[in-house]
């Protein structure tokens, strides 16, 4: 299991996952999951686009997030939020269909690239995943303040200057990066669970946010490094055990919540929320 | 003759005679009609992230059902109509706390989509499986399953017209809905399994993927033109019918205008009529906002 291949994939599995913790408390505490999910699934157009002309998978990934992330903060200037991530995932997807019916690419590779081939990453793959994920973090380093007033009272927030629409582009260039860094090695499945899950379950466990974050990351380590290591026994796709490790630990979370609100109501209701 | 002639001139010989185009047309057609009737209500809830997470959940049922030997229909309904129940669940009816539940659900279901394509790759040999479920193929579609589409389609549509005055009203102001009586709870469970069911249908004609499109694409387009719930209903359907049938010939004709005659396909076709559409509607809409506002300056 430790052996000289699989290195490479605990590298980046490790890297993906703190990565993933740090910007998924975010993501759950803006309710942007939708946008989490929308621009790796629709960033996969850009890896098939950049293999029809030839081009490295990740600038195509890169490429397309951003415009996705564009797209989503221009339509959603005028449409709900909601409504403005679906029309953006949507029409990258047509084009990924286009884009997959012209090339003659055969079907594994796209699934790797939907659910992740983690176990085939590359030592060179490794350098770009470290120095992207160091920029997310920087990025979320710096937004720390203006992101945490904007998500949790976006009214204090605007009377302090701090404008919610760029805050919120900022924000979506943030995950437009982690889906830069991480569908290559850990695909767009595993990417979504990760950014979700884990920061959905530290939230049920406590209010403070940097204490959130840093359970946020513990458990998407966890989520990961069991993933593999039950992948790598029982010779199961990665994804299936992410997917359900996720699901569980949200459970777990969600069952402390109840019980926490029925042992000592006065505290129950505490929450981050507005 | 005229006519005959201008419309060879659009439509490539032999559209009408061919048997996958008829069912496509029909096809096509019911699951806009569906998808545009629930569509106008997924818009106005908020709830364009769990119609497109359900089109996702739904290839683990696809996916498990091209295991069983069922047709993927079945396996799509059953595993939308199991995860809408879920959603709604553990999602709270808060905005917020909805986006994490569908988020977490999203992500179990597509979990087992992995696993249950992986055995499909596995165990038949058959790569296409995962292309497939996925991005759909209308044109592929037995004929046989057009009467159980239908059907289920005049289900999710009786659903949606018999819970359609209490939905307005909880889809408007929950409070207000509750003020007066209304089972909110039933209202949202009844509406996530007439979603499920329009998500089922239009993953199956253009692909769970891109069965958004025709679900939030002609809804958001019909609300930017009327503020009515029932014009607006039947805007969504119209647009919704519209874009997949001009998508059907757009790529059927594009079999002999591309350069390699191989076709591009229906879904990336019918998602650029759905969006151009928008955009454009859109436009119209805020330059008449604007112009009313600089014409009567007085009046506001």
């Amino acid at each position: 299991m430790f052996s000289q291949f699989m290195i490479n994939a605990w590298e980046a599995s490790t890297i993906v996952a703190v990565v993933a913790g740090i910007v998924g408390f975010f993501t759950v505490l803006r309710g942007s999951s939708f946008a989490a999910h929308a621009l790796p699934n629709g960033a996969f157009a850009g890896a098939a686009g950049a293999s029809l002309i030839g081009a490295s998978t990740i600038l195509g990934l890169g490429v397309f997030s951003l415009l996705g992330a564009v797209g989503i903060a221009i339509l959603g200037r005028r449409a709900r939020r909601d409504v403005a991530t679906a029309l953006t995932i949507v029409v990258m997807l047509g084009l990924g269909s286009l884009f997959l019916s012209m090339s003659t690419e055969y079907a594994p590779e796209i699934y790797s690239l939907l659910f992740g081939e983690v176990l085939g990453v590359s030592s060179n793959e490794l350098l770009p995943t470290a120095v992207i994920g160091m920029i997310c973090i920087a990025a979320i380093i710096v937004l720390y303040r203006p992101l945490l007033l904007t998500s949790v009272v976006p009214d204090v927030a605007e009377t302090r200057g701090i404008k919610g629409h760029w805050m919120e582009f900022a924000f979506l260039l943030v995950v437009a990066l982690v889906t830069t860094m991480a569908v290559p090695v850990v695909g767009t499945l595993l990417i979504f669970s990760l950014l979700v899950s884990p920061a959905a379950a530290a939230r049920s466990f406590t209010n403070r946010p940097l204490a959130a974050m840093g359970l946020s990351v513990v458990l998407a380590l966890v989520t990961v490094w069991s993933a593999i290591a039950l992948s790598y026994t029982s010779n199961l796709p990665i994804g299936f055990f992410v997917g359900t490790i996720g699901a569980v630990t949200y459970a777990i979370g969600r069952g402390w919540t109840v019980r926490r609100r029925l042992t000592w109501p006065a505290f129950g209701g505490a929450s981050l929320r507005p | 003759m005229i006519p005959a002639s201008i419309g060879s001139a659009i439509i490539e010989p032999g559209f009408f005679s061919s048997a996958p185009v008829q069912v496509a047309l029909v096809v096509g057609a019911v699951a806009a009609v569906v998808s545009g009737v629930v569509g106008v209500f997924t818009v106005a809830r908020g709830q364009s992230f769990a119609g497109h997470s359900l089109a996702d959940v739904g290839t683990a049922g696809g996916s498990a059902a091209f295991l069983l030997g069922i047709s993927p229909l079945f396996g799509f309904v059953a595993m939308n109509l199991i995860a809408a129940g879920v959603m709604e669940l553990i999602g709270i009816r808060r905005r917020r706390g909805r986006d994490i539940a569908t988020g977490v659900v999203l992500g179990a279901a597509l979990g087992l989509a992995a696993l249950f394509l992986y055995f499909d790759t596995t165990s038949t040999s058959t790569t296409g499986a995962t292309i497939n479920v996925l991005f759909g193929s209308i044109f592929t579609l037995p004929s046989s399953m057009v009467p159980v589409i239908v059907a289920l389609s005049a289900l999710a549509i009786a659903i949606t017209l018999f819970l359609y005055r209490p939905l307005i009203l909880s889809s408007l102001s929950p409070d207000l809905a509750a003020a007066r009586g209304i089972p909110l709870r039933f209202v949202g469970v009844g509406f996530l399994a007439a979603l499920a069911l329009a998500v089922s249908l239009s993953a199956i004609t253009i692909g769970a993927i891109l069965s958004t499109a025709l679900l939030i694409g002609p809804a958001a387009t019909a609300l930017r033109l009327t503020k009515r719930t029932g014009f607006a209903v039947a805007a969504a359907a119209v647009i919704g019918v519209g874009a997949t049938w001009l998508g059907v010939v757009l790529a059927y004709d594009s079999y002999y205008w591309t350069p390699s005659h191989r076709g591009w396909p229906v879904s990336f076709f019918v998602v650029t009529v759905v969006f151009v559409l928008y955009l454009v509607v859109n436009l119209v809409a805020t330059r008449r906002a604007s112009g009313r506002r600089t014409s009567a300056p007085e009046a506001r």
